[in-house]
């Protein structure tokens, strides 16, 4: 049986220009001690995935659909059983440790607070635990800095803390939203090392989700790729990387700056992603797509097993992807696969927007916005 | 931390000194005296009553006589116009007035205003947030010289329940409706912006962590989320008091409850130099003191501010 399973998973937003559809229908499953890969630009849902399941919404959020953990149906659950399995279970590192860490506490209490609550530690026990675990994520002079407030910390070194407090209690599944996007290039090739270590230590699966390819090649044993809230490619990640069978995930792999090509501008994929209030009927990405046929703006691909473990959902035929026009032919995989783990693409987040024709307007992640009657 | 509020502390003497000398200034500066009357005074019994308080010196030396007599003896003068009480004895009988009632209201208006906020932040869009936001709305557009005669109205002409003014310490009656009337516009800004902080708060990053972390949700808003909504509430407070303190002069002229309000308006319309910069000295002395407060609040609770 699968540790997650999650079949047919939709999320909307309801905001004042309309309803956003951020995921529309995903299904994926994660085994025991496996990683995969969720990959995709911003705006494609697979941060609002990863929210969906840990049942951290935005109030203007609602999803719909199954999610199953370890056989449990867990979507939309009474608070009381998502508070079993948050940090217990399936524990999350955020995107953004300068702002995810509370700012008013010791570094200490926070991580404290997890193990009083869930395994009904001391305060003491609980703390000196914190700094063992503080001392496994390999921060220096552990007992004394869990005395510090987050702000007195590095990002990286506020990334390690999110991601001590996150394997506190053991967790079988680490949901890591965009681990290393907030931090620089060394740093995000150290927090990468880090997580492998401790996956391997802790035996534990991983959901990492990244618009970065590089850290997918490093990472990964199955690769999804997302677009415009759909699944358009997934299967395992070498014949992904050496292969891709779909136009957005090869245009995604082109876009990876290389060392050993000069040339005047990185490759991008032109265009922005689809407005995700109002979803054109077809493909979402077929305004963006070398590939484009008729068909591809009024059907939507749906997605299709076509060899052992992997699946895509696009029109073109396979054979015209492998030889078409697409921005450089030759494939990057090793190149990729071998940067990965030590340096990853030092271009974060704008790298596949870049040099780009005007495109709907893009929907942003839809947060809601508090209204202020001052 | 401990030198910083001595520093602040030092900084306080220069700050009331200055205050002095402008008020003094000032009120010196405003036509007539405290032996204006509308019958004229014999001119040899006026040089008389000037020489008596000190009016014929030079003004430099007026105020340097009145600092003196306040470093040696905590002296604030007799008052001009009432010849058989000191300033400090009318300060002392208005005070404790003033400081109960208007303590009450604070303590109201922030028990009341946060507790409102905070419930119609959690319950965004609920029953319950239209409700406190009504309530807040309602109580904002009704200052304390609209409330207070609306009290009268309803719990003294209409109901009979309570007296209409007067103070009296042993009976809480007499408090009740200076109370309301002074606290309920501050409650209503307090619980305006306890509502809007807390909703940021409650989106913010460090909130989502928290519940990733599988707490209860009472426990992150405790906990996590009621510190930093509380910032925005704390700096509100120091002027806030301030003005409380000031509006009691509205609730002593309406009331007839005899707080230091009551000898401010007094003081100035008969140009009782002495009372007034006794009380003028006094609030002044407060703003100080809870802008200090607050301070140390903000610093106790945030940990990034050191000083």
């Amino acid at each position: 049986m699968a540790l997650l399973d999650i079949q047919d998973l939709h999320v909307t937003f309801q905001t004042n220009d309309g309803q956003v559809h951020a995921v529309n229908g995903i299904n994926l499953s994660l085994n025991r001690g496996e990683t995969l890969g969720v990959v995709g630009e911003s705006g494609s849902g697979k941060s609002q995935l990863a929210f969906a399941v840990m049942g951290l919404l935005a109030r203007n959020g609602r999803a719909a659909g199954s999610v199953r953990f370890d056989g449990q149906e867990i979507l939309n659950a009474k608070p009381k059983l998502l508070n079993r399995i948050r940090a217990e279970k399936i524990a999350m590192v955020f995107q953004d440790p300068m702002t995810s860490l509370n700012p008013y506490m010791r570094v200490a209490d926070q991580m404290a607070e997890v193990l009083v609550l869930h395994q009904g530690a001391s305060k003491r026990d609980a703390v000196a635990e914190s700094i063992r675990m503080l001392d496994a994520v390999r921060i220096p002079d552990a007992r004394g800095r869990a005395r510090l407030f987050p702000h007195e910390f590095s990002g990286g070194m506020r990334q390690r803390v999110m991601i001590a407090m996150a394997l506190l209690c053991q967790p079988d599944l680490l949901i890591a939203d965009e681990p290393t996007t907030a931090l620089d290039v060394t740093v995000q090739a150290q927090i990468m090392t880090l997580l492998a270590d401790l996956q391997a230590e802790f035996g534990m699966a991983m959901m990492l989700i990244t618009h970065d390819l590089g850290v997918v090649a490093g990472a990964c044993d199955r690769v999804t790729v997302m677009y415009g809230g759909r699944i358009r490619e997934e299967g395992p990640t070498d014949p992904i990387f050496a292969d891709p069978a779909h136009p957005y995930t090869k245009g995604l792999l082109a876009a990876i700056p290389r060392v050993d090509q000069k040339g005047d501008r990185l490759s991008a994929i032109p265009g922005s992603p689809p407005n995700m209030s109002n979803p054109p009927p077809g493909c979402a990405f077929a305004p963006r797509c070398d590939f484009a046929m008729e068909i591809c703006v009024q059907d939507r691909p749906a997605l299709a097993a076509f060899a052992p473990g992997r699946a895509r959902a696009c029109h073109a035929e396979i054979s015209v992807i492998r030889e078409g026009a697409a921005p450089h032919d030759d494939l990057p995989f090793e190149a990729a696969a071998d940067e990965a783990g030590a340096l990853s693409t030092p271009e974060p987040e704008p790298e596949i927007e870049a040099g780009l024709s005007t495109g709907p307007a893009t929907a942003g992640p839809p947060q809601e916005r508090p209204d202020d009657p001052r | 931390m401990f030198g910083y509020i001595l520093r602040r502390l030092a900084v306080a003497i220069p700050t009331l000194l200055l205050l002095i000398v402008f008020s003094f200034i000032l009120m010196h500066a405003a036509p007539g005296g405290p032996f204006t009357r509308d019958r004229e005074i014999p001119a040899q019994v006026l040089a008389n009553l000037e020489a008596k308080y000190g009016l014929d010196d030079p003004l430099w030396k007026q105020i340097l006589d009145y600092v003196w007599g306040i470093i040696r003896h905590f002296d604030f003068g007799p008052s001009f116009v009432y010849p058989d009480r000191s300033v400090n004895e009318i300060i002392a009988a208005g005070f404790p007035v003033t400081l109960t009632y208007g303590l009450l209201s604070f303590v109201l208006a922030v028990g009341v205003g946060v507790a409102l906020g905070a419930a119609a932040a959690i319950r965004q869009n609920s029953w319950l947030d239209y409700l406190a936001v009504g309530i807040s709305i309602g109580a904002q557009v009704l200052p304390n010289f609209v409330m207070a005669p609306i009290l009268v109205l309803l719990f003294t002409l209409t109901l009979g329940w309570l007296p209409g003014g007067g103070w009296s310490f042993n009976n809480p009656d007499y408090w009740i409706m200076p109370v309301i009337a002074l606290g309920t516009s501050y409650m209503a800004s307090i619980a305006r912006i306890t509502r809007s902080s807390m909703l940021e708060v409650l989106s913010s990053n460090h909130i989502r962590t928290a519940r990733a972390k599988g707490l209860p949700e009472r426990r992150v808003i405790w906990k996590h989320a009621m510190k930093p909504a509380l910032l925005p509430v704390i700096s509100y407070l120091g002027p806030a008091f301030v003005s409380m303190i000031t509006g009691s002069v509205v609730i002593d002229m309406y009331f007839s409850t005899g707080g230091i309000g009551k000898s401010f308006v007094d003081s100035a319309l008969n140009r009782d130099y002495a009372v007034m910069m006794g009380v003028t000295i006094l609030v002044g002395a407060l703003t100080i003191l809870f802008s200090l407060v607050v301070d140390i609040m903000y610093a106790w609770i945030d940990p990034k501010i050191r000083y």
